[in-house]
């Protein structure tokens, strides 16, 4: 097995967990009770779904100009999407909604 | 790979864009909620980017980036800012349009069938005067991005109408917005002389994370806004992108840390006269072509050799662009948020 067949094996293996991670990252928005728990599933489509998949793209890419975009695209996300839900998630609290607690659905009964 | 080509990847990529912005425009439609529905109108807009890059066009799809996803959904939600968040139920039940709708959407369908065949060499559009521009654009203006050669050179005039419209629409929200406040005493500077704490929305001015991120962003939203603005001949950009774009820089201080201290930055009365300063640049360019001896928005003869003379008149003109948008804009963005302030003491003074 050659270098460029481990990198290609790398690239594709982390391609394929970015792409997991977003599926999971849709799948907690769709399902999850209230907002700040879809807020945190959205999150994790922000950080390790797109961090995977630039880092997959970037192995396929090597050491180019591609890859230090995909590196500034990253940092960018980074900064920029933390931030964002963080903001939504203030503005929820602040606009009255309130988190649903294992204590407030009585359908569900104590924990075990 | 085989039974997989780039085509058919094209063409998965293009059918799954267009069925997401159907689901948008549907959305947009069915839902009473109108911050849903800018936040949709937002969502459609960058699909709609999406696919103008998916079709190569990357001037066009940073445009709607920056206009239809950026600041236009910023200046509709202070928009809602002033009104009520629901729409109201339509009394009847509005099966004229939706006739009409129908019969149109048919015949659209109808006729496009008659069109030449997507991308295809020997269409129409690809044959009129297309190849002159695409053989002549590099050596004439030596501008490599042919799209900002024919927007700013050779269509001068169209761009010019433009920039004249940007300047029209600008004139007419300030009219309508500024008209009323001065009848109630004065233009005001939307609370210059207060705090730079007594404006923005409270929720937002207490948050440390929401100031930093938007410190270390700043700066680079206004050097990308830079550098779509000088390397618009070269790359995807120009005057009207980088225009939005340092505006939106202004609106993002503006939300974080209040209009007061946005507008120490980018005062009111600057603001004021870049709205027709920019109109004024580009029909100036074009005089100053006539007085060096040719004829309006001829930028040949305005240096040494007709090269750099384009590019010179390229400059020029993308600039007077980038001063109008921007401040039209913010003088947008500044008028709403001053209305709203301007309600906000009316009801705590009675």
């Amino acid at each position: 097995m050659s270098p460029d067949d481990i990198l290609e094996i790398a690239s594709g293996a982390c391609l394929v967990l970015g792409a997991a991670f977003v599926v999971i990252g849709a799948l907690g928005l769709l399902r999850f009770p209230d907002l700040f728990a879809r807020v945190h599933a959205a999150s994790l489509i922000d950080t390790l779904g797109i961090g995977f998949l630039a880092l997959g793209m970037g192995l396929h890419a090597g050491w180019s100009q591609v890859s230090l975009k995909l590196g500034f695209i990253v940092a960018l996300v980074g900064l920029t999407s933390p931030v964002a839900t963080h903001a939504l998630a203030q503005a929820a609290l602040h606009a009255g909604e309130r988190p649903v607690l294992r204590s407030d659905r009585r359908d569900e009964g104590p924990l075990p | 790979m085989t039974g997989v080509t780039s085509e058919s990847i094209v063409l998965f990529v293009n059918t799954a864009l267009l069925l997401l912005m159907c689901a948008a425009a549907l959305g947009v439609v069915r839902l009473r909620n109108l911050f849903a529905v800018v936040m949709l109108g937002g969502v459609y807009s960058f699909l709609m980017a999406s696919l103008m890059v998916a079709l190569d066009a990357v001037d066009v799809g940073m445009t709607e980036t920056a206009v239809g996803a950026g600041i236009s959904v910023v200046l509709m939600l202070s928009v809602l800012g002033l009104t009520k968040t629901r729409e109201a139920a339509p009394r009847h039940r509005p099966l004229v349009a939706l006739v009409v709708s129908a019969v149109v959407a048919v015949s659209l369908l109808y006729a496009s069938g008659d069109l030449p065949p997507f991308g295809d060499p020997a269409a129409p559009a690809h044959q009129h005067v297309a190849p002159e521009y695409l053989a002549r654009a590099p050596v004439e203006t030596g501008a490599p991005n042919i799209v900002t050669a024919v927007l700013a050179s050779y269509r001068g005039y169209d761009t010019l109408g433009e920039t004249a419209v940007i300047l029209t629409g600008g004139i007419g929200v300030l009219v309508l917005l500024l008209g009323a406040r001065r009848r109630r005493g004065g233009v005001r500077q939307g609370g210059a002389g207060e705090s730079p704490e007594g404006t923005g929305a409270p929720m937002l001015r207490d948050t440390v994370i929401l100031r930093v991120g938007a410190k270390i962003l700043l700066p680079f939203i206004l050097l990308f806004a830079l550098y779509v603005q000088f390397h618009g001949d070269f790359g995807p950009g120009g005057g009207f992108q980088a225009g939005v774009a340092a505006a939106t820089g202004v609106v993002l201080y503006a939300l974080v840390f209040g209009v007061a201290s946005a507008q120490r930055v980018a005062p009111v009365r600057v603001v004021l006269v870049m709205v027709p300063l920019g109109v004024l640049i580009y029909a100036g360019t074009g005089l100053a072509g006539m007085l060096a001896g040719g004829n309006y928005l001829d930028y040949s003869v305005l240096a040494h050799d007709p090269v750099h003379g384009q590019h010179w008149g390229i400059f020029a003109v993308e600039s007077g662009v980038f001063v109008t948008v921007s401040g039209t804009m913010l003088a947008i963005f500044y008028a709403f948020a001053g209305r709203r302030q301007a309600r906000e003491e009316e009801g705590a003074g009675r």
